[in-house]
């Protein structure tokens, strides 16, 4: 089936099975491989991407539903070469270590601070409870986000 | 001292990350790669009596297909990396991990078959085409039945399952003797619940294959690409490694699931060269909870005694454990020499003896998961101590005080700790740790705290844990005589680029911990150059010279001390050049700040104008070589030991037994720091882990040996919102016998958090009369304690 879509601000129109997973097409059919697989039941996050300015687990779409959709992936984040605040901050407070989960993570801070830019601790980490990070225990992953909060002010 | 270490300094490799340019395995494209899926027993134990591969042959996109009696007889299997033999002098019993079962498949994910295709989707609707017939057998999974006459047997010549027994410490009669005429003696029956590493990234291995040359490749997700190199050929596939390269390029964590040779990495370079194309298999998430190395999985009963004042007479433990249905890498040395030894813990106990037995069951092999046996120890020691300062009416601070070794800095005046158990501490300073903890939490106001809450009919607990580790493993001499099938030194070449850049190439390998950055730091401030003048290369077997790899928090002790011997060979060789061109002698020169000064005057040669010179050596040394690229291999004097105090701070749920984590506070002593920022978030991630030891997580395997909770949806983790802001601070007490002085941080949160946080529970229900809970402490296991107790 054909699909088209707006990827980082570039469209693309491919051929693809209808099987196919929005995050394989991402991945292997443009090479956009910043977008991770952790699982196969939309538990860890790690496939984070914005469909249309929102948060969805790309393992759980298929490709075909999103023709003519506006996507971005970590990929997009950044602007001319410049960091997003939201990447920036996750450097600065050390809010990574493998970087496996983090670009689902970024995203998904992404989502918050656009629905709440001052956000408390306790929204923070609830608003990041669909992304598993093992390595960090979060500590710094609150504190990036809240830096980034700042960031805006 | 530079400008750079012990600095926060931001990390290097964050760049790539958080852009998205991060390369795992599974993200390499080859040209013209195909797809391998692994066909799995559903069965925890079974004959194999047919596999039909014939509708998969014919199904689209088909390429090939491999079955068990494929492979030839000579590839037997994956090896054991550590020889644990029995009490009597037996040797240990090492049944065959086969790359593709032969005949029998004896845990659930156990490999039958593999098919390879031209897409993934392809292959796996080939694999689903695959019709194997199993002939199902009893299965056991439990270890202390699988030890007992009568249990289903997994193996052949591998009678009641038994790989080991063992021993170590003062002897039975003493520790007999010794509770025997104790005051008081506490009894725990403990178990220590089998754990799922769960690294974000699931693994993956690709194989290529370049006949022209007869050169073999392998991409896979690990932690030690050379040492994956060293056992694949020389015990695996017969291969000689000149001809082999492993690369383990940006891995998503491993935690000790990826130190060890797994089949899927044979497979795929097996596969590759029979199909003269590439193979790629990456595990999906329930793939990899079946597969990947689990930890844990303990039994264990211990008693420790005390005479009248308190003081720990003795410590008795018997371990039976559960090391899955095939002997992972370094499975064997985790209930042992990772185990054992640290039964010490930090106290001054004269008698002190652990046995261990070692079986196999119908589950998935067991291996190093972070901490790797001294969880397992910290836990017996910590709860042992907790419990008995309840039974005695002491505070547990207090107890712990009074038993710990005196502090020592490992100097002549005040020289190592020999415990009991074969090991000799480095330096310690262990009531600095807990004294210290208790000043971050203001110990003496949370009891009054405590005895307000209980007023109001909360139930409020405050555990505490310390511990000892022994880290940057290890002399080579000393796991060689051990049973280690290999050495655990590390090596690092540093070549001084021409204009005075510097490449190093480590054999330590970063999946998370910041190598780029830590390393970076160490060698800019030696040579005084800017940390953007250094470039850190790891993870492939075609660059860097040799290396035993990352785990056991050993990358900053051994491998950092590898890069300061090239460091300083360097700089000796540097001295030479520069004293030539400044017409002085070696003895008279200064290094500071980037240059060698005659000492006294103004004439100065810099870093880089030597490296010049050694790449342009026109005005030369005579008979010294030109260039300025160094290679070291460092093999440590003893283990390293770091130690801390951890202190967790609950409320349980009088109505539903949820336990609520209010504070976690961990003082830790981890030697010299390099970068603060890389040191805690290490310790975060760790004490993260424990906290889901104790709380959350747990495998669970079914009486017929099915995983139950074999995915994300059932296995649970800490996310973002189970855990609180951790509060943290640290001592210093450096190691005495690396350069450095570092003795690593990477499994020490892991190994201090779980006890804390089991013991503050416990606490809180105290005064309903519980005394003992077995993780993971759910809401469910909790408020059936709490009915239980009323």
């Amino acid at each position: 089936m054909k699909v088209s879509m707006t990827v980082n601000g570039t469209a693309f129109e491919h051929d693809v099975e209808p099987r196919t997973l929005l995050v394989q097409h991402l991945r292997e059919n443009m090479g956009l491989t910043g977008t991770h697989v952790g699982c196969d039941t939309s538990s860890c996050g790690a496939c984070t991407i914005l469909v249309n300015g929102e948060t969805v687990k790309s393992c759980t779409l298929l490709a075909v539903q999103c023709d003519g959709a506006d996507i971005k992936t970590i990929e997009g984040m950044a602007t001319n070469g410049d960091l997003h605040p939201i990447q920036e901050s996750f450097r600065e407070k050390h809010g990574l270590q493998c970087g496996f989960c983090t670009p689902g993570m970024i995203l998904s801070s992404w989502q918050l601070l656009e629905r709440n830019p001052k956000p408390s601790e306790g929204e923070i980490r609830h608003a990041l409870e669909g992304n598993f990070c093992r390595c960090t225990g979060y500590d710094n992953i609150v504190k990036a986000v809240q830096h980034a909060s700042q960031q805006s002010a | 001292m530079g400008q750079y270490m012990g600095q926060s300094v931001k990390r290097v490799e964050d760049q790539r990350f958080i852009t998205g340019k991060g390369q795992y395995t599974d993200d390499i494209q080859l040209p013209g790669m195909t797809f391998a899926t692994i066909i799995r027993s559903p069965l925890a134990h079974a004959n194999i009596t047919n596999i039909d591969l014939s509708a998969a042959k014919n199904a689209p996109g088909f390429v090939a297909s491999f079955v068990g009696s494929d492979i030839p007889e000579a590839i037997a299997g994956v090896p054991c990396g550590w020889q644990v033999d029995f009490k009597n002098g037996d040797t240990m019993k090492e049944p065959p991990h086969p790359l593709l079962a032969r005949g029998k498949a004896l845990h659930v994910g156990d490999a039958v078959a593999v098919v390879i295709a031209e897409t993934q989707a392809q292959a796996k609707d080939a694999a689903a085409m695959v019709q194997v017939e199993y002939e199902e057998l009893p299965a056991v999974t439990d270890i202390s039945a699988a030890l007992k006459d009568g249990a289903p047997q997994l193996h052949d010549g591998v009678p009641n399952n038994k790989i080991f027994d063992w021993e170590l410490g003062s002897g039975l009669d003493a520790v007999d003797s010794a509770l025997a005429g104790a005051a008081h003696v506490t009894s725990l029956d403990i178990v220590n619940q089998r754990l799922v590493p769960n690294p974000i990234e699931p693994r993956s291995a690709i194989g290529d294959y370049d006949d022209s040359r007869d050169y073999h490749t392998l991409y896979t997700s690990s932690q030690n690409p050379h040492v994956i190199r060293l056992l694949m050929c020389a015990f695996v596939l017969g291969l000689p490694e000149h001809k082999v390269r492993v690369v383990a390029p940006d891995v998503g964590g491993g935690f000790g699931s990826k130190i060890f040779h797994y089949i899927e990495e044979a497979l795929m370079v097996w596969v590759a060269k029979q199909i003269k194309r590439p193979v790629k298999w990456t595990a999906e998430r329930t793939e990899s909870f079946l597969t990947d190395g689990q930890g844990r999985d303990h039994k264990t009963k211990a008693q420790m005694g005390f005479d009248s004042n308190g003081k720990m007479v003795a410590l008795k433990v018997e371990t039976d454990a559960n090391l899955g249905a095939y002997l992972s890498t370094f499975s064997t040395a985790v209930p042992t020499y990772l185990h054992g030894t640290l039964m010490q813990g930090l106290y001054t106990t004269p008698a002190v003896h652990i046995t261990v037995n070692a079986g196999v069951t119908n589950t998935a092999p067991v291996d190093a998961y972070r901490g790797a046996g001294r969880p397992e120890a910290t836990f017996v020691l910590e709860r042992l101590v907790e419990t008995a300062a309840a039974e005695m009416g002491v505070d547990p601070a207090e107890l712990r005080l009074k038993n710990f070794i005196p502090p020592f800095d490992g100097s002549e005046d005040q020289p190592g700790y020999q415990t009991q158990v074969a090991l000799q501490y480095d330096s310690g300073n262990y009531e600095g740790v807990l004294k210290r903890l208790l000043e971050m939490s203001d110990y003496e106001n949370l009891k009054k705290d405590r005895e307000a809450a209980r007023a109001n009919g909360k139930l409020m607990g405050i555990g505490l844990s310390t511990y000892i580790e022994a880290c940057g493993i290890a002399p080579s001499a000393v796991v060689g005589s051990l049973g280690a099938r290999a050495g655990l030194f590390e090596a690092a070449n540093i070549r001084v680029e021409p204009t005075g850049s510097v490449t190093l190439f480590t054999g330590s390998h970063s999946h998370g911990q910041g190598h780029e950055t830590t390393f970076a730091q160490l060698i800019a401030d030696d040579l005084g150059i800017p940390i953007e003048n250094v470039e850190i290369v790891h993870g492939d077997t075609a660059k860097v010279p040799f290396g035993m790899g990352t785990y056991g928090s050993r990358s900053l002790a051994v491998g950092g001390s590898a890069i300061v011997k090239s460091l300083d060979k360097i700089k000796e060789k540097g001295a030479k050049i520069a004293a030539h061109l400044l017409e002085a002698s070696t003895e008279d020169l200064d290094f500071a700040e980037g240059k060698w000064t005659v000492r006294g005057t103004d004439k100065s040669v810099a870093f880089g104008d030597v490296s010049l010179t050694a790449y342009v050596p026109h005005n030369y040394p005579e008979g010294l070589e030109p260039g300025l690229d160094e290679t070291s291999f460092y093999d440590p004097a003893n283990f390293t030991y770091p130690f801390g105090a951890h202190m967790a701070v609950v409320e349980v749920d009088p109505d539903t037994g949820k336990v609520d984590l209010k504070r976690f506070i961990s003082c830790d002593d981890v030697g010299n720091v390099v970068n603060p920022m890389i040191v805690d978030g290490q310790i975060h991630g760790g004490v993260a882990q424990g906290i889901g030891q104790a709380l959350l997580e747990g495998a669970v395997y079914d009486e017929s040996g099915q995983l139950a909770n074999a995915s994300y949806m059932d296995y649970a983790m800490p996310r973002a919102d189970d855990l609180p802001s951790f509060e943290l601070d640290r001592t210093v007490t450096p190691c005495p016998h690396n350069p450095l002085g570092a003795k690593g941080a990477g499994e020490a949160g892991t190994i201090g958090s779980t006890p804390a946080v089991v013991n503050a529970v416990v606490d809180a229900l105290r005064p309903l009369g519980v005394t003992d809970l077995e993780m993971p402490l759910s809401p469910q296991r909790v408020w059936a304690a709490m009915q239980q107790a009323k």
